[in-house]
């Protein structure tokens, strides 16, 4: 079928070539001599760098993510169907999570940027100046504050329909028996949701993981982080060789994301039992 | 039709959910707005900073000083107008590639090779695992190729787009698929002497069209949105460009960026009403 030879062609392929330059040397033979030059030197750093990243804008995400959609999600106890204000909101969420990339770099460039709106109105108002501990924005810091701006979107999106599993049932069964809201979180909708929240979280690691574009917008000089790692390789032109550093770090990518959504898979088939 | 809204009820009045809570729900109607404002403020204001930023005058940031003059450029730098022709050209490619491709594959692993589903439901949802940025690294070969075969332009982007497209786009089809009995129609079509095109095309296409518009809305979203890819093989699309132009003229691209965002806002939102009237239409 044409259908599987190209997918074939343009994702097993350039994987397929990923792998293999990682994992063969010089001379063509097996040898594990490129992850070696990942492993001992800066760029374990960059993965180092990632993972935190990813682990820290995720549990901001998914905290934020899953209290927003608890806000939009529909009342408790008035039937079913998508409220407006739902609606604009997932829209919304859509468009920063999946559409966003380097416009959203723009959006933080021009709000606490160092000519932004808010630095300014901070500045003249309040005396208060934002990059007086340095040029935070283009570095950790910001990619922190701008991730969040992707994540908590995206963990609404993931997460609302969790919530919509939740049974009203199961609510007034509470209520009857004398339960209290606290009763209701802490013994009924909390273990049920738990596993969704926790492959929701895994997801946006994933997500934050792989994230290019905004990093690529924001920072345009060095790579504190892996994407940008392999950014560098892929358009230097210095070094001879640098190619084989590009597959050995996407390598790298590959092996943590497959590990992060291979759980997610099998939380998934948990999440499953209950919610639907 | 009822596997894609399981509970199509009519709409709740649009006040609903500022409604005062029922009994002993004051405080978690507090905690929602409450949430609701703080996230609310995080993700609009940034927003809201661009309109500012992108129509400072020369003054500075006085009431007077405003003007649309960065909006005006858009439409007035030839790299930005070329690059926005080369993403929607993309997109167009990139839907249908992905719908020729895509729907009769699907139609024929429902009807004839139901053991394949979970296999084409793997390969579809991969991209998802393997990050753009990889597969771009594995892509300088591949592309070589492509140059060789069909010429050196950023229409070539179309290819790849196609894959990225596919988790989207599947879910979006495999919803549609399910919410008609395509087996029986395809047999009646076929033991009227209908041949396999004209099954999909007289008869799938028709009953899923909101599924179809769907498919399409969001691919056309990720196209536009896409930047990754495009950037690392040195084609201009349009995010290539917002980020070229960024370097110069600041305010040009945050107007730009800011003009995007509310035109992927609208494409979603559509999205939720294509959804909204197919659930409707199996009332």
């Amino acid at each position: 079928m044409p259908f599987f030879a190209f997918v074939a062609v343009f994702l097993l392929w350039p994987t397929g070539i990923v792998i293999s330059g990682a994992l063969t040397g010089p001379d063509g033979t097996f040898s594990l001599e490129h992850l070696a030059t990942v492993t001992g030197s800066v760029h374990l750093a960059a993965f180092g760098r990632s993972v935190w990243l990813s682990l820290v804008t995720a549990l901001i995400g998914a905290v934020g993510g899953a209290l927003l959609s608890w806000a939009i999600s529909t009342r408790p106890g008035s039937g079913g169907g998508e409220s407006r204000l739902r609606r604009v909101v997932t829209a919304f969420s859509g468009v920063l999570a999946q559409f966003g990339g380097v416009m959203l770099a723009f959006a933080f460039l021009a709000t606490v940027g160092l000519q932004g709106w808010l630095t300014l109105l901070l500045r003249d108002l309040l005396g208060i100046d934002l990059f007086a501990g340095g040029n935070w924005l283009y570095d950790m810091p910001g990619l922190v504050l701008v991730y969040c701006y992707f994540q908590i979107p995206l963990m609404t999106i993931v997460f609302l329909p969790a919530l919509d599993g939740l049974r009203k049932q199961w609510r007034e069964a509470n209520e009857s028996l004398g339960g209290s809201a606290w009763h209701y979180w802490r013994h009924i909708a909390g273990p049920i949701l738990a596993p969704a929240f926790a492959g929701s979280f895994l997801l946006l690691f994933a997500n934050a993981f792989s994230s290019y574009a905004t990093a690529a917008a924001l920072v345009s000089q060095g790579g504190p982080i892996v994407p940008l790692q392999i950014r560098n390789a892929l358009t230097s032109e210095v070094i001879l060789g640098q190619a084989d550093i590009g597959y050995a770090l996407a390598f790298g990518m590959v092996v943590v994301v497959a590990v992060v959504m291979s759980l997610y898979a099998l939380l998934q088939r948990r999440t499953a039992r209950w919610l639907r | 039709m009822a596997a894609l809204t399981p509970t199509p009820a009519p709409a709740p009045p649009s006040g609903s959910t500022t409604a005062p809570g029922r009994r002993g729900r004051g405080g978690a109607s507090l905690l929602r707005w409450t949430i609701l404002l703080v996230i609310g403020a995080y993700l609009l204001f940034p927003l809201l900073a661009m309109l500012e930023f992108s129509t400072r005058g020369a003054e500075g940031r006085t009431a007077e000083g405003r003007t649309a003059e960065a909006w005006r450029a858009i439409g007035e730098d030839p790299q930005l107008v070329a690059a926005i022709a080369t993403s929607l050209q993309l997109a167009v490619l990139t839907v249908l590639g992905m719908l020729v491709l895509l729907l009769p594959t699907m139609v024929l692993v429902q009807l004839r090779l139901p053991r394949l589903h979970r296999v084409l439901e793997f390969v579809c949802l991969l991209p998802l695992t393997i990050p753009a940025i990889v597969i771009v690294v594995g892509l300088g070969p591949i592309y070589a190729w492509v140059g060789y075969l069909v010429g050196d332009s950023p229409l070539t982007l179309a290819f790849v787009y196609v894959v990225l497209v596919l988790p989207y786009a599947y879910r979006a089809l495999d919803a549609g698929l399910r919410s008609f009995d395509l087996k029986t129609m395809a047999e009646a079509a076929q033991s009227l002497g209908a041949s396999w095109w004209s099954v999909i095309l007289r008869v799938v296409v028709p009953n899923m069209r909101a599924a179809i518009l769907s498919a399409a809305l969001i691919s056309v979203a990720l196209v536009l949105g896409e930047f990754t890819i495009a950037s690392l093989l040195n084609y201009p699309t349009l995010q290539v460009q917002v980020n070229n132009i960024g370097k110069r003229d600041a305010s040009l691209s945050v107007a730009v960026s800011l003009a995007a965002l509310l035109f992927g806002f609208v494409l979603l939102l559509a999205l939720s009403f294509a959804g909204r009237r197919r659930a409707r239409a199996s009332e």
